[in-house]
């Protein structure tokens, strides 16, 4: 046992355990080109929940804040989304990918300048007055949420909206007998660009080691002359326009959204952070994989339990490492 | 150390009577359907408010499984009575049935997160509950899914029993109000959740009362002088879930009928939260004027919206705002507020007036 736990650790340890579950899916559903869709299916949303979470788990990280209205940005960065593609919706239809591509990131950007006025309006307004007070965090950034969510249902209204995609991004390519949503891939490939841009700021700058810096010992990095408040509020509007982001990403992928759209992701965000530890990318990566092809296996072998899993998924976690599979606070 | 009651805290006690008084008369008082259901509610909601006043304002923790106790009461009793017929002694069965469950799932989530952060329980407890409401409404063949459950109650709380009946065998009425079946289920809910409160009001001036305030004020202290912090928070939890629990049984017998929206619902939670925040945390009384105030908005807020969202209607974006719907908005602004600059709520700011410093 002890032999085992050591070849785990050498291994890459807790990294291995999207693979495990890769692996274990396999035997259990025993159709190679079924593992395989799923498989990249379960990636693909990984990816966009990992758009969605990175923020929340470094906002907490660095100021001991937990945003419950997080969410929010998520729903905000959806609809807006949504609005902007139906807008440019002739460009959408048309042959030219050029004009598509255009709309489609237009419409990103835009989820991602909300996010980003969001945020800052967010942490200045509503979270700076109670820095420090746990409950009262909570209470107001819960209230927050309400009254954010009552904007967008006075605004969109509460019927699900139909979110239109540019047609390159429409189909599937076959691959033998294996079909690959183009989408899927897009949303994969945009998340883990994302992921590398993020590890790149964090680990490789000046603005990331101050960022690192400040989850470790705050007190430390203000008494060396930084103001860390400053780059608290950089944090949180980068933070919310990745959730906005995840939030415009997550309307494509689904193509019907409605106002219940924040709350639902709110949960398994939670679920993610918890799962990776507070406060480190890395860990909130592997807690969105993990998620994500554990909520397609299992939607695919058991329905009806996609969402227990996710809970039990977590509470095996917890038991086994209290903190979370990587936390950046000891 | 005895405190001479302040001005403010014996206006605030002369008003809580004054509400257990006018919900005490409330059927002869108010004689419509409407207002024995708001009354109804009333009652139900300051049990519920008051357990999660007990966990929020007298240990600090934030629980967002309330309603997933509140929701395990209510099916247990409706599921009984489904299946086993209107009798007492499946209410008596479903409500103790409920309370099991809730009692095992209190105890499994205390341990397993009270230990660590606040926050973490916070999330912990969010998902628990969203995993409850998924549940109740996949299981169709236990909780008969997004449609609920409809089911009759024991023959007392019919509307056409007589409870008392003249010579000619009509039913007696007092002031107008027949004495029937609907009658009797009103003071039932009533009794029963004066008696909850009343409980609950004896356990926070007891001396367990006094080291959750302790634990409030200073955790690391009270675990200093020696108590432990851990188990007296889940005894807690344990306590609370369990009164919301029975809450939910009540509410279960009294709307005959019970479904995701009416004991799971996150929008329950977010009331809940709204009511003891506004009402005034830790104080109890702020239970009692947080749930009549946030039922009564509920019911004729509405009303008074849909005129206002008519007088406006050539602006723009403003009628949204003001429709019914939106009633939610205005209540989360307002709660923003308090937390600003009121967070002892209510009860707790006009408690402190007149205290000499």
């Amino acid at each position: 046992m002890k032999n085992l736990g050591a070849m785990f650790e050498r291994f890459g340890g807790v990294n291995l355990l999207p693979v495990l579950v890769a692996i274990v899916a396999f035997v259990l559903i025993g159709a190679p080109s079924s593992w395989v869709t799923l498989t990249i299916a379960g990636l693909a949303m990984g990816m966009m929940i990992f758009l969605m979470a990175s923020g929340l788990s470094l906002i907490f990280g660095l100021m001991d804040v937990l945003n419950f209205g997080h969410s929010a940005f998520v729903s905000f960065g959806a609809f807006v989304a949504a609005s902007v593609l139906a807008f440019f919706g002739a460009w959408l239809g048309g042959d030219s990918v050029f004009l598509s591509g255009l709309a489609l990131f237009l419409a990103i950007a835009a989820a991602i300048v909300v996010g980003l006025l969001g945020g800052w309006f967010f942490e200045r307004v509503i979270v700076k007055p109670v820095y420090k007070d746990h409950l009262r965090q909570i209470l107001i950034t819960m209230g927050a949420l309400i009254v954010a969510e009552q904007i967008i249902l006075a605004i969109w209204g509460g019927t699900p909206t139909s979110v239109p995609r540019p047609a390159f991004l429409e189909g599937a390519w076959i691959v033998g007998d294996v079909s690959v949503e183009v989408y899927r891939v897009f949303a994969f490939a945009l998340g883990l660009a994302v992921y590398a841009a993020l590890a790149l700021i964090l680990n490789r700058t000046r603005i990331g080691l101050l960022i690192r810096a400040g989850v470790e010992n705050r007190e430390m990095v203000e008494a060396l002359g930084f103001r860390v408040d400053r780059l608290f509020v950089a944090v949180f509007m980068v933070g919310s326009a990745l959730a906005a982001m995840g939030g415009a990403m997550w309307a494509g992928y689904q193509t019907l959204i409605s106002p219940a759209l924040g709350a639902e992701m709110m949960i398994v965000v939670f679920i993610v952070v918890i799962i990776g530890g507070l406060g480190s990318i890395e860990g909130t990566l592997l807690g969105a994989l993990l998620v994500g092809l554990l909520g397609n296996y299992v939607g695919f072998l058991a329905p009806k339990m996609a969402l227990a899993s996710n809970m039990i998924l977590m509470m095996a976690i917890l038991m086994w490492r209290p903190s979370g599979l990587r936390p950046a606070i000891k | 150390m005895t405190q001479t009651p302040t001005i403010g805290a014996l206006f605030i006690k002369a008003v809580v009577l004054l509400i257990a008084a006018g919900l005490l008369f409330a059927p002869f008082l108010f004689q419509d359907v409407r207002a024995l259901e708001v009354a109804a509610r009333i009652c139900v909601f300051i049990v519920l408010v008051a357990s999660y006043d007990l966990l929020i304002g007298y240990t600090g923790i934030v629980s967002f499984a309330h309603t997933m106790f509140f929701g395990f009461g209510a099916y247990g009793a409706a599921i009984a009575l489904k299946q086993i017929g209107n009798s007492w002694g499946a209410i008596t069965l479903g409500t103790l049935a409920g309370m099991a469950l809730s009692l095992v799932l209190a105890v499994a989530i205390g341990l397993l997160s009270l230990r660590v952060k606040a926050i973490f329980f916070a999330m912990i407890t969010l998902a628990a509950a969203s995993v409850a409401l998924v549940l109740a409404s996949q299981l169709n063949t236990i909780t008969g899914g997004e449609d609920g459950i409809t089911y009759r109650v024991p023959d007392l709380f019919k509307p056409s029993t007589k409870l008392f009946t003249d010579e000619a065998g009509k039913v007696v009425q007092i002031g107008g109000v027949k004495l029937n079946g609907k009658l009797a289920a009103y003071y039932f809910v009533f009794a029963t959740s004066l008696a909850l409160f009343i409980v609950m009001l004896r356990m926070v001036g007891s001396p367990l009362g006094t080291v959750l305030k302790a634990i409030r004020e200073n955790e690391a202290r009270a675990e200093a002088i020696g108590y432990r912090v851990v188990a007296y928070r889940t005894f807690v939890f344990c306590i609370a879930a369990l009164v919301a629990s029975i809450a939910g049984s009540i509410y279960a017998v009294w709307l005959k009928y019970t479904g995701p929206d009416t004991a799971l619902s996150f929008a329950i939670m977010i009331d809940i939260l709204l009511m003891v925040v506004i009402g005034g945390m830790g104080t109890m009384w702020g239970a009692v004027i947080g749930a009549v105030l946030m039922v009564m908005a509920q019911y004729y807020l509405r009303d008074l919206m849909s005129v206002a969202a008519e007088a406006t209607a050539g602006i723009p974006l403003l009628p949204h705002l003001l429709e019914p719907d939106r009633w939610l908005f205005w209540l989360g602004i307002i709660f923003i507020l308090l937390v600003y600059f009121f967070p002892k709520g209510i009860a707790g700011t006009i408690m402190d007036k007149g205290r000499r410093t």
